[in-house]
């Protein structure tokens, strides 16, 4: 084998190892500028997330039905240890407790493991029910009995964590 | 339902990706290339020593790709939405490793030596055995959360794995370090490998359960907080039996892990800064003391102290009661030979390591022959790894899984840090084996099945929450409704 061929495959072979490794960061990228942590950002990140929105109304007037304007699209958490989670709300009901097969866990001494759910009734309308929790779970200021329809930016309050349902 | 074909949206946490939640067409093809990087290798290495292309390459590129497929096969079945980057990143090193192996059997120097074996074949059977135990995890294991009712038997099991060598007639003393079993008729096994994964689901279990009182009932002095008396009992039984293994089993290696782990994963656990400080003192404090006086440790801190005197030393000869090693310089000089580009494949000179050369120093292979790029090529790919892991662990909802994945992926780390650093003479040499490179049953196993765990964990965590169905309860709750 010539010195030259050999050259050529050594550093051939490094060029494919590094293209290796540049193609798996090429993958993971969509974990730093494809993640939907916060509204902060770039404008250009923004409008990615506003594109990759687009697809779900679609779905969301099949599976919703009726819905207003004033429909939220996601619960953010705002304040206790979980401050940030945001979950999309597409209809499911969202369970909230110490449970681990809760949709949120919580990490709270004062939260109940099946604390309270959230869910939308026939016409979209979200509801937050307590689970019949020790605590309690708080709407605005006053602690549920019944199911209670959930208006925009109302604070739900359970523990030490205080979760909101935002457009 | 049609959100189950977008579900994207549908994550809890907040690193939840946009795209497509499973990945496996990625994944196949990254797999691909994966497979073919390390068939180039092996083409390589043969026209570099033989002038032809090797005669085995054909059954070699078929075996990998048939483990590869396999396992991609596994995961699309078991594990649709699991991370797509772990499986490719672990064949490719496997293969790497492979090509490495075969590259060293191909050596005239080590095939006059009398313990020579060929090893390639041996190795692929254990990678193949390997990709076996990690279908199985995938398959065995539908819900990582299962293994957090074994938290005590965990912790049994990983104390009876670790005492095995230590007993006579099984354990099975190979140059100074106590750490395989015999088993008739099976050749020798390194316990040590799966107490890795066994121990990391003690941890796990028991950390999930008693983190509020390590992480609350703290003074503060110093800026430090300083956890009860009680509550350092864990700690320092886990000390102590580091401490043990290092004196009985003479593995400085293991010892550092197990240690490492369980501050890792106490940091994770309480967020309290003191308990890795109280961690660096404590292995620092337990390293120093036991190397004063056990002399087959005290013999790699000589050869790391001082490597070109110790060379010297073993090649004049001298009898004085202390073992010299050549290694550590042998294995400085591979890579100080490889410079920047290295010297391509097959082309080194990294053989004339001897002992150990593709197994605790098969480094060195790479770092004469790919040089500093190939070297660190590949410490990004183990860095990817663990980022991969860590990732699952921040995306695992529940906090079994969190721990387990930050603890998996923590001893990974550990294990590259403390093999390259040790060949590279960063830290004393210890007896580990660089993952899926090294030659070596056990670890190539182990670690497989470490995969797996890790692919389960993520799986679980990016799975879509399930598809919205109608709300049966939702309705109920209306009709009742005065």
């Amino acid at each position: 084998m010539s010195e030259l061929t050999l050259t050529v495959m050594r550093l051939g072979f490094l060029a494919v190892l590094w293209l290796f490794v540049i193609v798996a960061v090429q993958v993971i990228r969509s974990d730093l500028f494809g993640t939907r942590v916060t509204q902060r950002g770039s404008r250009r990140e923004a409008g990615r997330q506003q594109a990759a929105r687009q697809a779900p109304p679609q779905q969301r007037q099949q599976s919703g039905g009726r819905r207003g304007r004033n429909t939220p699209t996601k619960l953010v958490v705002t304040e206790g240890t979980l401050t940030g989670t945001t979950v999309a709300l597409q209809g499911q009901t969202i369970t909230l407790g110490r449970a681990h097969d809760s949709t949120i866990v919580l990490d709270d001494d004062y939260a109940s493991s099946r604390h309270a759910r959230i869910y939308p009734d026939r016409d979209g309308q979200w509801i937050v029910e307590d689970l019949g929790s020790t605590n309690g779970t708080y709407l605005d200021r006053t602690r549920l009995t019944t199911p209670t329809p959930i208006s925009p930016g109302a604070p739900i309050r359970i523990g030490k964590t205080v979760i909101e349902l935002r457009k | 339902m049609s959100s189950t074909s977008n579900p994207s949206t549908q994550h809890t946490s907040t690193i939840g990706a946009i795209g497509a939640p499973s990945r496996r067409n990625t994944e196949l093809a990254l797999l691909v290339f994966a497979v073919v990087i390390p068939v180039f290798a092996y083409a390589n290495v043969g026209l570099a020593l033989d002038d032809q292309v090797p005669a085995g390459l054909l059954s070699y590129g078929l075996g990998l790709g048939l483990m590869a497929g396999l396992g991609h096969l596994a995961v699309r079945k078991f594990a649709p939405y699991a991370d797509p980057l772990l499986l490719p990143l672990a064949t490719l090193l496997n293969g790497l490793g492979l090509v490495a192996i075969w590259r060293l059997d191909q050596s005239e120097r080590l095939q006059a030596s009398r313990t020579f074996v060929e090893a390639a074949p041996r190795q692929l059977m254990y990678s193949a055995i390997g990709v076996a135990f990690f279908v199985a995890v995938l398959f065995f294991l539908k819900d990582h959360r299962v293994l957090q009712r074994y938290t005590y038997i965990s912790m049994a099991g990983a104390l009876v794995l670790l005492l095995l060598p230590l007993v006579p007639g099984i354990g099975h003393n190979v140059f100074g370090a106590r750490i395989w079993i015999k088993i008739p008729g099976l050749g020798t096994l390194q316990p040590g490998e799966f107490a890795k994964i066994v121990l990391a689901v003690f941890f796990a279990g028991y950390l999930m359960v008693k983190r509020d009182a390590l992480a609350l009932a703290s003074r503060r002095f110093m800026g430090l907080y300083l956890p009860r008396g009680r509550d350092l009992g864990p700690i320092i039984v886990v000390w102590i039996i580091s401490i043990l293994i290092l004196v009985f089993e003479t593995d400085l290696g293991t010892s550092l892990l197990f240690f490492g782990m369980f501050v890792i994963m106490l940091y994770v656990a309480t967020e309290r800064t003191s308990w890795i400080v109280f961690g660096l003192l404590m292995s620092a404090v337990g390293a120093v003391g036991v190397a004063s006086f056990e002399p087959h440790i005290q013999t790699r801190v000589q050869a790391w102290l001082n490597p070109e005197r110790e060379f010297d030393l073993s090649r004049a000869g001298v009898q004085d009661g202390i073992v010299h090693s050549e290694q550590a310089m042998q294995a400085l000089w591979a890579f100080g030979s490889g410079g920047t580009l290295g010297s391509g494949w097959g082309q080194g000179h990294s053989d004339l390591i001897g002992f150990a050369a593709n197994s605790d120093f098969i480094l060195a292979t790479f770092g004469e022959e790919l040089g500093l790029a190939g070297v660190m090529a590949l410490l990004l790919l183990y860095a990817l790894i663990v980022e991969r892991g860590v990732r699952t662990a921040l995306a695992a909802r529940d906090p079994f899984g969190k721990l387990l994945a930050i603890g998996l992926s923590g001893a990974f780390a550990l294990q590259v840090f403390v093999v390259a650093g040790g060949v590279m003479g960063l830290i004393p040499l210890t007896g580990m084996t660089m993952p899926f490179l090294a030659y070596g049953g056990s670890s190539v196993i182990a670690n497989w099945a470490l995969i797996g765990i890790l692919l389960r964990i993520s799986d679980t965590a990016r799975r879509p929450a399930p598809a919205p169905v109608s709300n049966p309860d939702a309705e109920m709750t209306q009709v009742v409704r005065p």
